[in-house]
């Protein structure tokens, strides 16, 4: 055999035991995979946060316990830090849209932050393995088992809504849920509107806490609590001149 | 060609024996890193990356920076730079691996990297940046090995291999612009939202990138009595003055489109560069100002003509170069993309111990992959007569 | 042949390096499936064990992408039975002794999944309950 025959044949060799086995037992068939029928269906979710009434430091307190302790987030201290819904001041949710001489009870008012599952989410745009990804109802979810912990979409999402578990998450979380999974060690997570509470036919944690300060609805829907409520409130979203089309809504 | 390593001075052996153990440390570090995750970087979670993703992009500039010699040879007929087109070449080669390990580095599960292919995303930056890196490295590979293989058996290189170098040229330029893409299509991070930033990482790139390419044809012709040439030496540094030239060009508009409009959002990251915040100083701002006096003062130093052909003065102007570029690119960038905060607030960020021992062992890995593939080169030469 | 006396040794250490694995069984002891220790007052998984027990790492990563990505979280096997697709509220229902159904079988084979990084074994904390995602 010639040298060029002999490699020739170390290729085709490799080429065909690369070809991937056919599974072993295939699926006995017939199954089937299909939404429950208590779901909670909608074209477009949308969040609406009335900071007039979620403004007590109690209820807000409430909301994110509600939320961080049915997600197992984990509670780390420093700039390291985990959070999926959180409170900050005036100035640094809306840093666009300041006055001079603000009104005091926006200055005084402390805001919920979340993830704002956007319309066009820059984060979902950079993420190079579709671990974050946007459902047709409009929420913007995490696949944790494919993340590669790149953190481009931290440095994509312009509303610093996402948090990278730089070390083992588990220790920091002192009483786990057992009905929720916890994450691991460099993937980025986020709040992710509570899509398991809905497949279940039931409303975000931090809205069922949120003794009617936050709204939760189809943005679609003309009828739906969050379409009324913003025809007959002003509202405004976070950083609105970058096109992200925000989902979540504050009502001052 | 590979046994061409396996005889070499002692001090050869000596120079990969240090590297090596520079490697070691780097990779003592990188597995407390694996075990304790990016906990033990300085990031945070409003600053998620920095050191390896700022060498990254050093980095890449520093890989297409070949094309400043192949371009005026191929497309030119440039004769002079021949001599040490392989240089370049071999050195883009290293960059680029470089560069793979420094993303390596900084993913927070490197063993699910695969996953970029194995979900090909159009849509996002990084898998355009993934395919254009890996075929620069390819295309460098063969168009450095088949160059360098036909230069020992004296003749002339395939044609195909000629197109491959044509494609290299522009497939150089897309490297950078694309790592530019990483950043410069980021809504919200204003010292990155600005259009020019490919241009600008070209120019940088076109002055560092030969600038050390220079310097160390400039060591070897001391170690090794190889001799670029004096022809080649004064042609690349007319092309590093003007790429510096036009780099500083570039980073004034940026200060002048921040400062002459005032936006806050455009002033703040610069401000903060140079001069911290609320009055509070940040380390950066030396770092910067010194960047900004290295960066003027090679430039001087090169747009002079007398003093740029002067081979006393012209590696004290290159090394000026490369700090003042790589504070720029490899420091500056990223911080500053990172403060102010998307809450408009600033957070500090020093790269630990960690990922300082880290950054050296892969630039460590660079320098062996160089010293390796030029002792190679040059030995071929001296075979072929070509020295 | 160039340095015969060198480059065959080579050769045999290399042949015998690489075939290790065949020789060592040799002389261990056959494989044995592993003991497991199955759920108690189950009668039948999702779906048939033989399908099971060759593929339901097929199965997961199935029912995560369909829950996780199509919001399709309702499974019906093909037995016609209906289950909820969740790993922690309906496998580890009844499946609850990891070290004796899962691990086994892991361990003899000498794989290290990490699937109990996040997914919070039964157990390993109070309050877990419910029907077992069963419809």
């Amino acid at each position: 055999m010639k040298r060029r025959q002999f490699l020739q044949a170390v290729m085709a060799t490799a080429a065909v035991s690369l070809v991937p086995s056919l599974p072993l037992g295939a699926a006995p068939g017939r199954e089937t995979f299909s939404e429950g029928s208590k779901a909670l269906k909608a074209g477009r979710w949308a969040m609406v946060i009335d900071t007039r009434k979620m403004n007590d430091p109690r209820l807000q307190k409430k909301v994110i316990e509600a939320c961080h302790s049915r997600h197992n987030v984990p509670d780390i201290e420093g700039p390291q830090e985990i959070k999926w819904i959180w409170t900050d001041s005036y100035d640094h949710t809306f840093p666009e849209q300041l006055n001079n001489y603000p009104a005091q009870t926006l200055t005084d008012r402390r805001f919920l932050l979340l993830c704002n599952h956007c319309e066009n989410p820059p984060c979902v745009r950079v993420c190079p393995t579709q671990a974050t990804f946007k459902r047709d109802d409009g929420i913007v979810v995490m696949d944790y088992h494919r993340c590669i912990g790149c953190r481009f979409c931290m440095a994509g999402c312009p509303y610093g809504a996402r948090s990278f578990n730089f070390s083992d998450p588990q220790e920091y979380v002192k009483t786990p849920n057992p009905k929720f999974p916890m994450r691991m060690r460099g993937v980025v997570e986020k709040c992710t509107f509570c899509s398991e509470q809905l497949a279940k036919g039931e409303l975000p944690y931090c809205v069922q806490a949120s003794e009617g300060g936050i709204l939760f609805g189809d943005l679609n829907d003309p009828a739906s609590d969050v379409r009324k409520a913003l025809l007959s409130a002003i509202s405004i979203r976070r950083k609105p001149s970058l096109g992200t089309q925000p989902g979540v809504y504050y009502i001052l | 060609m590979i046994d061409k390593l396996l005889k070499g001075a002692p001090r050869f052996y000596a120079w990969l024996g240090l590297l090596a153990f520079i490697i070691m440390i780097g990779a003592g570090a990188y597995l407390y890193q694996l075990l304790c995750g990016l906990s033990v970087t300085g990031l945070s979670r409003n600053v998620s990356w920095g050191m390896y993703i700022a060498q990254f992009t050093y980095l890449v500039g520093v890989a297409a920076s070949a094309v400043m010699l192949v371009l005026p040879t191929y497309f030119h007929g440039f004769k002079p730079f021949r001599k040490m087109l392989i240089l370049g070449e071999f050195m883009a080669i290293a960059a680029v691996i470089m560069c793979m390990l420094f993303i390596t580095v900084d993913l927070g599960q490197p063993q699910r990297v695969l996953n970029v292919i194995l979900h090909p995303t159009p849509h996002s930056v990084m898998f355009w940046d993934m395919l254009v890196l890996s075929g620069y490295l390819l295309l460098n590979l063969l168009v450095g090995w088949v160059g360098l293989e036909c230069e020992q058996q004296g003749v002339e290189p395939p044609k195909w291999i000629k197109k491959l170098v044509y494609l290299s040229v522009i497939w150089a330029f897309s490297i950078h612009t694309v790592t530019a893409f990483l950043y410069a299509g980021i809504p919200g991070r204003h010292y990155w939202l600005t259009a020019i930033m490919a241009a600008r990482f070209l120019a940088s790139a076109f002055c560092s990138g030969p600038a050390i390419l220079l310097l160390l044809a400039l060591l070897l012709k001391r170690l090794t009595r190889f001799d670029p040439g004096k022809e080649a030496i004064r042609v690349l540094s007319i092309i590093i003055a003007y790429a510096m030239a036009i780099n500083i060009f570039f980073y004034l508009l940026e200060v002048f489109t921040a400062f002459y409009s005032q936006i806050p959002g455009h002033m703040h990251p610069l401000a903060f560069l140079f001069s911290g915040h609320d009055g509070h100083g940040n380390w950066i701002n030396g770092w910067m100002w010194l960047a900004a006096f290295l960066g003027l003062f090679s430039l001087v130093l090169l747009v002079t003509p007398s003093l740029r052909n002067n081979e006393k003065i012209l590696p004290y102007a290159l090394v000026m170069l490369v700090i003042a570029t790589w504070i720029d690119k490899g420091l500056a960038l990223l911080y500053a993309g990172f403060n102010p905060t998307m809450f408009d607030t600033y957070t500090n960020y020093v790269p630990s111990l960690t990922e300082l021992a880290i950054s050296l062992g892969v630039y460590a890995v660079g320098a062996l992959i160089v010293s390796c593939l030029w002792k190679i080169a040059l030995d071929v030469k001296k075979e072929a007569g070509t020295f | 042949m160039y340095n015969a006396r060198y480059v065959i040794p080579a050769l045999l250490v290399f042949i015998i390096l690489i075939t290790l694995p065949f020789w060592v069984n040799v002389v261990t002891p056959e494989y044995s499936r592993p003991e497991l220790v199955l759920p108690a007052g189950a009668e039948a998984c999702v779906e048939p064990v033989e399908y099971m027990r060759a593929e339901h790492m097929r199965l997961l990563n199935e029912w995560r992408d369909a829950a996780l990505r199509e919001g399709k979280r309702v499974y019906t096997s093909s037995t016609g039975q209906v289950w909820d697709i969740n790993l922690q509220n309906t496998c580890m229902h009844c499946h609850t002794d990891k070290a004796g159904f899962c691990d086994a079988c892991h361990d003899s084979n000498s794989v290290d999944p990490y699937c109990w990084d996040c997914h919070i074994e039964p157990g390993a904390v109070t309050g877990a309950s419910g029907n077992g995602g069963k419809q």
